[in-house]
């Protein structure tokens, strides 16, 4: 595990855990203001977060 | 009236309890089936104590195999022996089909064991079936550890994700086919098809309905009833002890992903071809820059959907047995008990999150595919 290795997995957790926070924190905040749409926010929460999962996943493996 | 409701809390309490404490079991018997074996010291093949040993368990894990290797010991007289069953071997060779058994290599992978099938001579490399040239009677290797004097032959072999998916495909057919017989006779299913029902209700009325529209949902729901299905139920058997790792083949995932590519392009319509190659409401200029640029976007959305599904599961299960090789690397520094209830917990809580990925990704899958072909059978109306 070289160095560059080592700064580009951690550059990439480090913009997938900036990117899920932010979905997060507006999800955190749209269900704060409406609870009644909590279902539909958690629903479209869970798609985008695995969308960016996948990004990151899929960058991890492509530099291993 | 109160004790009553007192007592039923105190037993759904009691109840969630042992619920909990035998998912647990439950749990860490799944993870801990695909540790690595410890027992023994590390000059027979197999057995994984160091590190580099494990990096190598670990990817031969992943990779797809042609037996079923599911653990094995060292016995009384130091012999390495592997508990397992071989799976069949189906070759086109140059000189034609050969068939036998994957036990004939007698767990051997690097190419020593020469197999004569019918004046053709076969060894395995590394999972690879290669067969030996003419004159040849052992392989040699250069310096990259490629065979030198061998070449690969059309590997048409029934391997553990072959098995594992022909698996599925039979489930599903047994499970679904029952259910759908029950219909004919009453309007509520009983047994499995209870806990199915609501299952195919959902993806038929909050994945294919929303996202393709009322018109054309019909013809696509049992594509992806079938995907979704495939890939919960393999998802879900990567996590048993036997060493499946179906959906985290590159091969399996790009089939899937070529599925829905291919039912996307061939059903869509005039006004889906029309935004690709002639967006509307542009300029000419940016016309002929948009068109190569959808164009790509078509290919990259399978794409995307392949490398999604392929890198979470496997990148699970790498992660899920290196939690458990913690319990063979810090064996020194926290001796054997602490280290095994360290890995134990630390991969519970992973197959936990495992369990939630492997429904999470059938989800994903699913939904994109039905926003794709939704996006190809639209029917704009034009201003």
């Amino acid at each position: 595990m070289t160095i560059p290795n080592l700064v580009g997995a951690g550059l990439i957790v480090i913009g997938a855990g900036i990117g899920l926070g932010n979905i997060g924190g507006s999800a955190m905040e749209g269900i704060a203001r409406q609870p009644e749409a909590t279902n539909k926010i958690q629903t479209a929460m869970i798609i985008i977060a695995a969308l960016l999962e996948g990004l990151a996943f899929g960058a991890l493996f492509l530099g291993k | 009236m109160i004790e009553t409701t007192h007592m039923n809390l105190r037993k759904s309490g009691r109840n969630k309890l042992f619920g909990l404490i035998s998912l647990f079991v439950f749990c860490s018997a799944f993870a801990s089936g695909t540790a690595p074996k410890s027992d023994g010291d590390s000059e027979g093949h197999g057995a994984v104590t160091s590190e580099s040993e494990i990096s190598e368990y670990i990817l031969h894990h992943i990779k797809d195999a042609h037996d079923f290797h599911l653990f094995s010991y060292n016995d009384s007289e130091g012999h390495r022996k592997h508990i397992g069953f071989p799976l069949p071997v189906i070759v086109y060779s140059s000189k034609g089909l050969r068939t036998f058994m994957s036990s004939e290599f007698h767990h051997d992978d690097s190419g020593h064991h020469v197999v004569e099938s019918d004046g053709v001579s076969l060894v395995k490399y590394h999972e690879k079936i290669y067969e030996l040239n003419e004159g040849a009677h052992a392989v040699e290797f250069d310096e990259a550890h490629h065979p030198t004097n061998a070449h690969t032959v059309l590997d048409l072999s029934i391997t553990k994700s072959v098995f594992g998916f022909l698996l599925v495909s039979i489930l599903m057919l047994i499970a679904f086919g029952r259910l759908a017989s029950q219909y004919k006779k009453q309007a509520i299913p009983t047994g499995l098809g209870r806990v199915l029902e609501p299952l195919i209700l959902y993806v038929r009325d909050e994945i294919a309905r929303p996202n393709i529209g009322e018109k054309h949902y019909r013809r696509f729901t049992g594509f992806l009833m079938t995907v979704f299905f495939f890939i919960w139920i393999s998802n879900l058997l990567g996590l048993t002890p036997l060493g499946f790792n179906i959906t985290g083949q590159l091969a399996v995932t790009f089939t899937l992903a070529l599925f829905t590519f291919l039912i996307t392009q061939f059903s869509g319509n005039k006004d889906y071809w029309k935004h690709i190659f002639w967006m509307p409401g542009v300029p000419v200029p940016m016309k002929i820059i948009l068109a190569p640029i959808e164009l790509l976007g078509t290919l990259t959305k399978p794409f995307s959907l392949m490398i999604r599904l392929f890198a979470n599961i496997s990148a699970g299960h790498i992660v899920v047995m290196s939690l458990i090789s913690i319990a063979i690397i810090m064996k020194s520094t926290l001796g054997a008990t602490g280290a095994t209830l360290l890995s134990l917990a630390l991969s519970f809580f992973l197959t936990l999150i495992e369990l939630l990925v492997a429904f999470l990704q059938a989800y994903i899958f699913t939904m994109l595919s039905a926003l794709f072909i939704g996006m190809a059978v639209e029917e704009h109306d034009h201003h």
